[in-house]
């Protein structure tokens, strides 16, 4: 194995479905129904779809939703001001925490 | 994965599928090739160098066959139609031949100076306005119809709306067409709608009658760009899996017939640009009294995947 994300790979996504077909389809469902205009279109629910996507860093889904959302419509402005909105949350994430710190510095120092 | 198309010509056949032309409603003019925009997805590759024009005894021919016949619809595409010095005739003549005279603009052509007496001229025939405007974003815009060409394109809008087009006070038509600008599917023409409307009445007070969301057909200088950007393969693999069987029998060419400049007759204006002609036989429109038959095989090709996807090309 020279690397460990193949973009072919992507299109197999079902396949998953070979050892658990129960739990598969009803994920695949379920994911459908997800993605599908709701209350929000189908353009924001690929926004957010690609923002989570580099949130968690999945390849796949970086491809799968670039490409979902310039065919929902998108522009690389507002993909990139999607992208803006997670990092802004995985900063404040972190930082947050250092309420933390602080309150255990406090407890331990004099 | 395979580097091999399926013939859309086998995938009609499997599906149990022939296309055939119904009643014929619309008659397509292509006035010519010349054009003040290059853009990327052009089928024609239409350009400022392209000398291909429609000149004034193709037009009156093109009137004497319109008017011995009953077209519901007279659409006028390029190119840039406004560039040909006889649109005004045009309209003129074809404006009493059928009840919907529609116009296709590129919107930026209409920007430069001068064009204001066709835009009165367009008013007063009371013809439909069919623009392009792929995209709400300058940047993406520009990328697929050069630079300045979206303001040029916004300013048009608002003059068109100040003459009292797309105003829901009056008559006048102004729908815009939006197509990807790049190697993906439209979007939703619903969604996408509803968005522009948002996005162009808040940014700049602009109105519009409706909008059409258009596939890119992979022919001219689209094609090109396919195949230069690396992405010609993946498009037309995505244009087949989204083949739709039901879109098959509402397609436009089957009651279209489109005329090119030089008045050679085609069942759509992407076999125009292929250089298929209808009946896979080259015939002149003086030779011709009557519609492209009933019932009549369309020439195909595989670019018909495009019209044929999702919702379809209609």
């Amino acid at each position: 194995m020279d690397t460990y994300y193949k973009p072919e790979d992507l299109p197999k996504f079902e396949e998953i479905g070979e050892e658990a077909p129960e739990l598969a389809n009803k994920f695949f469902e379920y994911y459908e129904a997800v993605f599908a205009k709701g209350e929000l279109t189908e353009r924001e629910k690929a926004l957010i779809g690609l923002a989570v996507a580099h949130a968690v860093q999945c390849p796949y889904c970086i491809d799968a939703y670039t490409k979902a959302c310039l065919a929902k419509g998108s522009n690389i402005s507002e993909m990139t001001e999607a992208l803006h909105v997670v990092t802004a949350i995985r900063g404040g994430a972190s930082l947050v925490h250092g309420i933390q710190m602080r309150n255990i510095s406090e407890k331990l120092s004099m | 994965m395979t580097k091999e198309i399926k013939q859309f010509k086998t995938t009609l056949k499997e599906a149990g599928l022939t296309l055939l032309r119904g009643e014929t409603s619309t008659l397509q003019i292509n006035t010519g090739l010349l054009c003040n925009q290059v853009c990327k997805h052009c089928h024609l590759s239409a350009g400022p160098d392209r000398a291909e024009l429609m000149n004034r005894k193709t037009v009156e021919e093109i009137g004497e066959f319109a008017a011995a016949n009953s077209f519901s619809s007279i659409d006028i595409t390029g190119g840039a139609p406004e560039m040909n010095p006889e649109l005004p005739y045009m309209i003129k003549i074809f404006k009493e031949f059928a009840p919907e005279v529609i116009i296709r603009s590129n919107l930026s052509v209409l920007y430069e100076s001068g064009r204001d007496s066709l835009t009165n001229c367009f008013k007063e025939a009371g013809v439909t306005i069919t623009a392009s405007f792929p995209s709400v974003n300058e940047k993406q815009s520009d990328s697929q119809r050069g630079n300045g060409n979206f303001n040029k394109s916004v300013e048009t809008l608002k003059k068109l709306n100040g003459i009292g087009y797309g105003m829901k006070d009056t008559n006048l038509v102004l729908n815009l067409v939006s197509n990807p600008a790049g190697a993906f599917m439209p979007a939703s023409q619903e969604e996408t709608e509803t968005r522009f409307r948002a996005t162009l009445f808040s940014k700049w007070g602009i109105q519009f009658s409706k909008l059409f969301s258009f596939v890119n057909v992979p022919l001219g200088r689209y094609e090109k760009w396919l195949k230069t950007s690396g992405n010609y393969f993946s498009y037309i693999s995505e244009l087949v899996s989204n083949f739709n069987p039901e879109a098959v029998q509402n397609l436009m060419c089957r009651n279209l017939m489109a005329v090119s400049w030089d008045g050679f007759l085609f069942d759509c204006d992407f076999n125009l640009a292929a250089g298929l002609y209808s009946g896979e036989k080259k015939t002149h429109i003086s030779e011709i009294s009557i519609p492209l038959k009933k019932g009549a095989e369309i020439a195909t090709d595989n670019y018909c995947y495009a019209c044929a996807a999702g919702k379809g090309f209609t």
